[in-house]
């Protein structure tokens, strides 16, 4: 290991333990239960940042297997059951194990004290046994998946996840309550530690997007999760006991079962997208060294896309026979819910105009967020009309719509997160040059991958199919080709940021001249996080305003 | 004497005891989304069934219902004087109160197993050998689903409580509470009143509704 410390601007270091690094979380202690046992919430990022890759390579392996087998037209790998189980596996893990807790468990975890000026969230040890609980519920469903695996698809709908179950749908289903037990006592430490634990001064309008943003997603946590526990817990008791709660056949109402799903469902849309949105507030103002445009708006719409997200999960029943009134009702619902999100998006625009910008890798993935999640979310509005949806319902036009915004958004978003906090978490800069190259490499994957299948939904390929009439292969081809250059842009991260682990340059203090409690402390940060607590006096984003910059430029 | 710790992320026990309180509360929404679900669903089913609703609320045992949320009432009320008393600093009524508490729960779960066996033997258990057989019958076995999750989920939620009064009955004879500090005694308490809440809406969803006429 090279000590390249003329790297770091660390002033502070005297000259004798020149070569001594100051002791930091990662060093403090080292042997495994330290680590195991830790109530860091630094070290509980770690924990889970490894837990959700494991994940994600996981279920990215269905995909490609569902990818590799759309090949041709009548399935070039699987039959239809196995299929059937892939993309089954594929969405469960991907949703629950991955996209769900992504941003807030890791980045969250790791940052939200930071920008409070806290030392730690308000409940340590819920936050460590968050993980456990979150670990016990990856062992189960993944047993269930490799058990035979499920063939419901990751919505559970009865009664093919009951009667006609095939595998271990209860033993799915308390894994998944496990890990919603896990999101709950998550979001709770995040709604209580930022009411709590603000550093003195910090007051609301002083807080980074990216805690409100956390917030706006942990009242979801709390208040939509509970709703799915108890779902599963029916559906176990049906499926065990075979009776009829959901079941037509049995006396059971299917669509209970759909309302109570999506009353879930659908905001935890919105768990996945808003923390991306907080990390997007974060880069664009850092990478354009301009104050974010319109800051209240943007803080508020994050609370109000949670609040409306709560009252939109109708729009996935509008062709399963609910009344013509409610479908009017939660078509207006869900066209008011985009007005936020469409606000956020103008005012990123609004930061980086006359922005000094820099194409640094972490702002080269928040644009592909802001490009792609705004395709995803006008698409959105497709879905959200009426006799559109009726033609685009459960067709390739809804895949390829959330993948715009989970995978094409969420996914960039934690990239870019990543790549920005990555300095301040390891301690160690990655490599600019592949970071950049993963971005576009990521970013035109994507787009080769899921474009095409707007358009075999529009032409009515349906989803959850193991084969397709020969019309469609050109476009099929096309879209696995894509998933191919996709699956290249994800392994290179795993590579190059494991590499500067070992052998990337030290990172100082604050590599990007970023506003941010974050930055004030060392990289990576002591145990404790700030040596005293800091004082906050001014606003999150306290870059010079285009005033300033120009009366220095003339 | 007490032994408050304060833990390192708060500035003093005042702030360290009002977020524990807020996070007991937010845990308690979250229940009430928890069970709202359940008594949601119930009550839909009523609407779409009120005759087998009707005919399985005869088969309900009413004594054992109204003795058991008489118990609960009372445990709450005891409990509540305990916190009281621990703000006076007399910690041998709190220890009394616990006491009484966790005794008056026990007796609650102790009913309530008897009332399951009473169930099962008029086979009012759904599934191949559910008791009732009819048109009605249908409904009244969705009726027992809702009964059985309800009041397994309610018992589960009755044993942590006394398990968290048996852990506080334990620290307060160590001298661990006191007038100035005696947050885990409110969070508790809390926690405590949610549950015999969540009875009190059960309570006539299973014994009354559907009892008279």
């Amino acid at each position: 290991m090279s000590h390249a410390l003329g790297f770091a601007t660390s002033g502070i270091k005297a000259a004798g333990i020149r070569n001594a690094e100051p002791d930091n979380y990662l060093t403090h202690e080292t042997s495994l239960a330290s680590w195991l046992l830790t109530t860091d919430h630094k070290r509980i990022a770690i924990l889970y940042a490894i837990s959700i890759t494991f994940f994600f390579f996981m279920g990215g392996a269905a995909a490609a297997l569902m990818r590799i087998n759309l090949l041709t037209p009548d399935g070039a790998i699987v039959a239809p059951e196995t299929y059937n189980r892939l993309f089954t596996w594929h969405g469960v893990v991907m949703v629950w194990f991955f996209l769900v807790p992504s941003i807030p468990v890791t980045l969250g975890n790791f940052i939200v004290p930071l920008m409070l000026g806290a030392r730690d969230l308000a409940f340590p040890k819920i936050n460590l046994m968050s993980w456990y609980l979150f670990m016990i519920g990856g062992t189960l469903t993944t047993a269930a998946l490799f058990w035979g695996g499920l063939d419901t698809g990751w919505t559970f709908y009865t009664p093919l996840s009951s009667t006609y179950a095939k595998g271990h749908v209860v033993l799915a289903a308390f894994g998944i309550i496990m890990a919603g037990f896990s999101s709950i006592a998550t979001g709770l430490n995040f709604i209580i530690s930022i009411h709590r634990l603000r550093a003195p001064g910090m007051t609301f309008y002083r807080m980074p997007i990216f805690l409100w943003s956390i917030y706006s997603a942990s009242v979801i946590y709390v208040l939509a999760t509970p709703v799915l526990a108890m779902l599963l817990i029916l559906l176990s008791f049906e499926t065990f006991f075979r009776v009829g709660i959901f079941d037509p056949a049995l006396g059971g109402d299917p669509l209970l079962f759909q309302h109570l799903f999506w009353f879930y469902s659908h905001p935890a849309v919105y768990i996945m997208i808003l923390p991306g949105m907080g990390v997007v507030s974060e880069i664009i103002p850092a990478f354009s060294r301009k104050q974010l445009f319109g800051y209240k708006f943007v803080a508020w719409c994050s609370v109000s896309i949670a609040v409306i997200g709560f009252f939109v999960w109708t729009h996935h029943m509008f062709v399963a026979g609910v009344s013509v009134f409610s479908a009017i009702v939660f078509s207006l619902t869900s066209f008011a819910v985009a007005v936020p999100s469409a606000i956020k998006v103008f005012n990123w625009i609004g930061t980086m105009h006359k922005g000094y910008i820099h194409f640094d890798a972490p702002m080269i993935y928040a644009l592909g967020f802001i490009a792609l999640f705004t395709i995803g979310g006008l698409t959105g509005l497709w879905l959200a009309t009426l006799a559109a949806d009726v033609h685009l319902h459960d067709t390739y036009f809804v895949i390829a719509h959330f993948h715009f915004i989970m995978v094409g958004g969420m996914v960039s978003a934690y990239f870019a997160g990543l790549h920005y906090w990555w300095p301040k978490i390891t301690g160690r800069m990655y490599p600019e040059m592949w970071g950049r190259l993963a971005a576009l490499i990521i970013f035109f994957g994507f787009m080769l991958t899921f474009a095409p299948q707007f358009m075999l939904g529009y032409y009515g390929m349906p989803r959850r199919y193991a084969t397709y009439p020969p019309e469609f292969q050109v476009l099929n081809v096309l879209s696995s080709a894509g998933a191919g250059v996709l699956a290249v842009g994800y392994l290179l991260p795993l590579g190059y940021l494991v590499w500067s682990l070992f052998r990337g340059a030290r990172a100082p203090d604050n590599p990007w001249g970023a506003t941010g409690l974050e930055w004030q402390t060392r990289s990576p940060p002591p145990v404790e996080n700030f040596a005293t607590t800091p004082v906050v006096t001014k606003g999150p984003y306290a870059y010079p305003t285009p005033a300033a910059v120009a009366a220095r430029t003339t | 004497m007490s032994e408050a710790q304060l833990h390192f992320q708060y500035e003093d026990l005042e702030h360290q005891s009002d977020t524990a309180l807020d996070g007991m509360w937010l845990f308690l929404a979250q229940e009430v989304l928890f069970f709202g679900a359940l008594f949601f669903a119930w009550m839909l089913n009523r609407h779409f069934h009120p005759l087998g609703y009707h005919r399985a609320a005869q088969q309900t045992d009413l004594l054992i219902g109204s003795i058991n949320t008489v118990l609960l009432i009372t445990s709450s009320a005891v409990y509540a004087a305990g916190v009281g008393f621990i703000r006076l600093d007399d910690r041998r009524r709190l220890v009394q109160c616990c006491v009484i508490t966790a005794l008056l729960g026990l007796a609650f779960l102790g009913f309530k197993g008897l009332e399951w066996h009473e169930d099962l033997a008029k086979h009012m258990n759904p599934g191949r050998y559910f008791g009732l057989s009819g048109a009605d019958a249908g409904g009244a076995q969705l009726f027992w689903v809702f009964y059985w999750v309800a009041t397994v989920l309610h018992g589960v939620h009755m044993a942590v409580g006394i398990g968290l009064v048996a852990w506080l009955l334990h620290r307060v004879c160590k001298g661990a509470y006191s007038a100035a500090w005696h947050t885990p005694v409110e969070v508790v308490g809390l926690y405590w009143s949610f549950v015999d809440v969540v009875w009190l809406v059960l309570y006539p969803l299973i014994y009354l509704v559907g009892r008279a006429g």
